[in-house]
């Protein structure tokens, strides 16, 4: 008997002890995965930070650039760059035949031009003099600068010339290439270009397109679930609305997309490819996620507490007001926060809606054309240039910046309201 | 309270039915419950007393299955009419519950809220006033003075209930019904309210539930029994404690079921 009861003892300690194990190595494996995942990216993506710039002499020739004496501001803003800024590159190996000028040429993004324009537009006394000037590196080179590029490829099947490895290796033997932060990164918008694509379009887009999901979603929301929760008698009618609303959180995002498309862009008439439309199609599909939410806490908060301010003679919409919304609030910006986080990274119901789009500029409203960042961590993905690869990192990398910046933002608001009532 | 050796009837319950959905919580309830004095309603888990006291400030509102039949007759005015203004009969008859539920607020809102609704104090000074007295009344004055904008939440048990009896009467109700309000409290902080009762009964209706025949017996000038949903005794406690008419009240009050 006696032993008996110490062995069922036994066995229910070594049954936690297995628990614990399996729960410890659960956490081990989830943990592992996160790791492998932000090495992955970070791996990649953080070189996309620097950029790579050859440092090359130009001499600003007035006769080449057509420039008369003394020349004005719109002188300078008219002048011809194009031939000095090839005969700088040209100049980079004096022995170069033609098509050797061309190569040397490409080593340079095709915006060599206008950096060498602004350099002259800072300072309007280089004219006859000459000055070494940074300009961008072609993404190939930024890359084989980076060590990111096979060399010993067999030179057909590479998109750099043996010829341009040459010239590049001499000119970083002599100290004149070099890697510096990459703020165009940050400050262009997408471009055809890797070295010159950045993200500014799709983050103002993705910006724009969170604060009108947010400003349609959450109002709604909040009503929708407190007018559920402490006013609608319950019936059939409002358990029907209540599985809808399940369900709707359950429909595909690209369900919403096709919405959007149909209702918002076919019949409404907006704007196509803006944050506007984005935004709306998002809230859609924020919508249910924060009425269950909003009526998650609002169930939660103890009946007492109504029971309280009703039995004080408060009515029903002192009651909810003065103290069930302000107590269920904590749990409906989290809520909130969670569904703008969804929203965040939705690319599916973008794309369909035209967000897709090439965008060059930068948004300054919603009613512009605009990407946003994980539609443009998409649309990198599918370049082919190599320079790009680093770029989609680097874009996951600032997408998930946000989203924790955003948790964080979530969190200071929660600690504070929760701070006040407890 | 007897005026001229008449008792002051303060609450008339008349044939009141309760149902939660089909099924019948109250029978044929008819009870008298006099001016300026303490009446406990007594009985096992289940008969119906909370029920009743819930149905003197229409509580039962909020639980949509349930349903009132019959007339309360609070001040000659049929409670259970369409024209009565849940809000104000709600001001007039103030609850203090079994759990203490005090808002998660500062003492001062929590004592503060009612007059604040109700708009009662015309000034900050008189706000400030009604909460010092309330809070006096309540016996709590002493304890907090010093803490008022700390939550309320923070207080002990008994504190909390006693600020949730201050609460209550801050709007100065004519009736205060308190639904076992010291079942989740110590023995110290049950002498603590009891004596309080007895001081608010100078100025208040009270009616209080509880499970303690002890307790209705200390604080109480009259008694109901309930048992089964029925109304089985009522009358001064003296006598049901004492000398009960019914075989059941009897039982009950010497433990014999309950």
């Amino acid at each position: 008997m006696n032993k008996n009861k110490e062995q069922l003892l036994n066995k229910r300690y070594k049954a936690e002890q297995r628990f614990r194990l399996y729960g410890l190595s659960a956490i081990f494996m989830a943990l592992l995965f996160l790791t492998i995942f932000i090495f992955k990216i970070f791996s990649t993506g953080y070189s996309a930070f620097q950029k790579t710039w050859l440092i090359v002499p130009v001499t600003f020739d007035a006769e080449l650039m057509m420039l008369d004496q003394n020349p004005s501001k719109e002188d300078l803003q008219d002048a011809d760059y194009y031939d000095i800024a090839l005969k700088s590159m040209a100049d980079l190996d004096p022995n170069a035949n033609e098509d050797q000028e061309n190569e040397l040429k490409r080593m340079v993004s095709y915006f060599f031009e206008k950096e060498i324009k602004n350099e002259l537009l800072n300072d309007p006394n280089l004219i006859g003099k000459t000055k070494e000037v940074y300009l961008t590196a072609s993404d190939d080179l930024d890359q084989v600068f980076k060590g990111n590029y096979p060399r010993d490829l067999p030179e057909d099947q590479r998109r750099v010339s043996d010829y341009q490895l040459k010239i590049f290796d001499q000119l970083v033997a002599n100290g004149k290439v070099e890697s510096k932060f990459n703020i165009s990164f940050f400050t262009n918008a997408d471009s055809r270009e890797a070295e010159l694509a950045g993200i500014a379009s799709s983050f103002m887009g993705s910006i724009f397109s969170i604060l009108v999901c947010l400003m349609i979603a959450f109002p709604v929301a909040v009503l929708a679930a407190i007018y559920l929760e402490e006013f609608a008698p319950k019936n059939r009618f409002t358990d029907f609305i209540e599985v809808n609303i399940n369900n709707l959180a359950a429909v595909p995002s690209i369900v919403f997309g096709l919405l959007g498309l149909g209702v918002l862009l076919a019949i409404f008439q907006l704007p196509r490819s803006t944050p506007l439309v984005g935004g709306i199609t998002l809230s859609l599909m924020t919508l249910p996620t924060i009425i269950i939410a909003a009526r998650a806490s609002l169930k939660a908060v103890p009946p007492s507490i109504r029971e309280a301010a009703l039995a004080m003679g408060a009515s029903r919409m002192q009651t909810t007001m003065h103290h069930t919304v302000p107590l269920s609030m904590p749990g409906t910006l989290s809520g909130t926060i969670i569904g703008l986080a969804q929203a965040l990274g939705e690319t599916a119901p973008l794309i369909l809606i035209g967000m897709v789009a090439f965008v060059n500029t930068i948004p300054g409203s919603p009613m512009d054309p605009a990407a946003s960042l994980p539609v443009q961590i998409y649309i990198w993905a599918e370049s082919a240039e190599r320079g790009f690869v680093e770029k989609v990192s680097a874009c996951i990398m600032v997408l998930l910046g946000f989203l924790i910046i955003m948790n964080l933002f979530a969190q200071i608001i929660r600690h504070k309201f929760e701070k006040k009532w407890s | 309270m007897r005026k001229n050796g008449v008792k002051m009837i303060k609450i008339k319950a008349k044939d009141v039915d309760v149902f939660y959905g089909k099924k019948q919580a109250l029978f044929n309830i008819s009870l008298d419950i006099e001016e300026n004095q303490v009446t406990a309603l007594i009985g096992p888990s289940g008969c119906g007393k909370s029920t009743f006291l819930r149905c003197l400030n229409r509580m039962n509102d909020v639980i949509d299955i349930c349903s009132v039949k019959g007339e309360i007759l609070i001040n000659d005015f049929n409670i259970n009419d369409k024209s009565c203004d849940v809000v104000r009969l709600r001001e007039k008859i103030g609850m203090v519950f079994q759990k203490p539920n005090p808002f998660p607020k500062t003492l001062y809102e929590n004592v503060s809220y009612g007059p604040t609704i109700h708009g009662i104090a015309q000034s900050k000074q008189e706000m400030d006033e009604i909460v010092e007295t309330s809070l006096k009344k309540a016996a709590l004055w002493e304890e907090v003075k010093d803490r008022l904008h700390e939550p309320g939440t923070g207080l002990s048990g008994g504190q909390q209930q006693r600020l949730c009896i201050a609460r209550a009467i801050s709007v100065r109700p004519e009736v205060i019904l308190m639904d076992e309000p010291c079942s989740a409290l110590d023995p110290i902080a049950t002498a603590q309210i009891e004596e309080l009762i007895d001081e608010l009964k100078k100025e208040h209706t009270i009616i209080i539930v509880t499970h303690s025949m002890a307790q209705a017996a200390r604080v109480s000038q009259n008694t109901g029994f309930f048992h089964l949903g029925q109304l089985i005794e009522h009358g001064s406690t003296d006598k049901i404690f004492k000398n009960p008419d019914n075989k059941k009240t009897q039982d009950y009050i010497t433990g014999r079921f309950g």
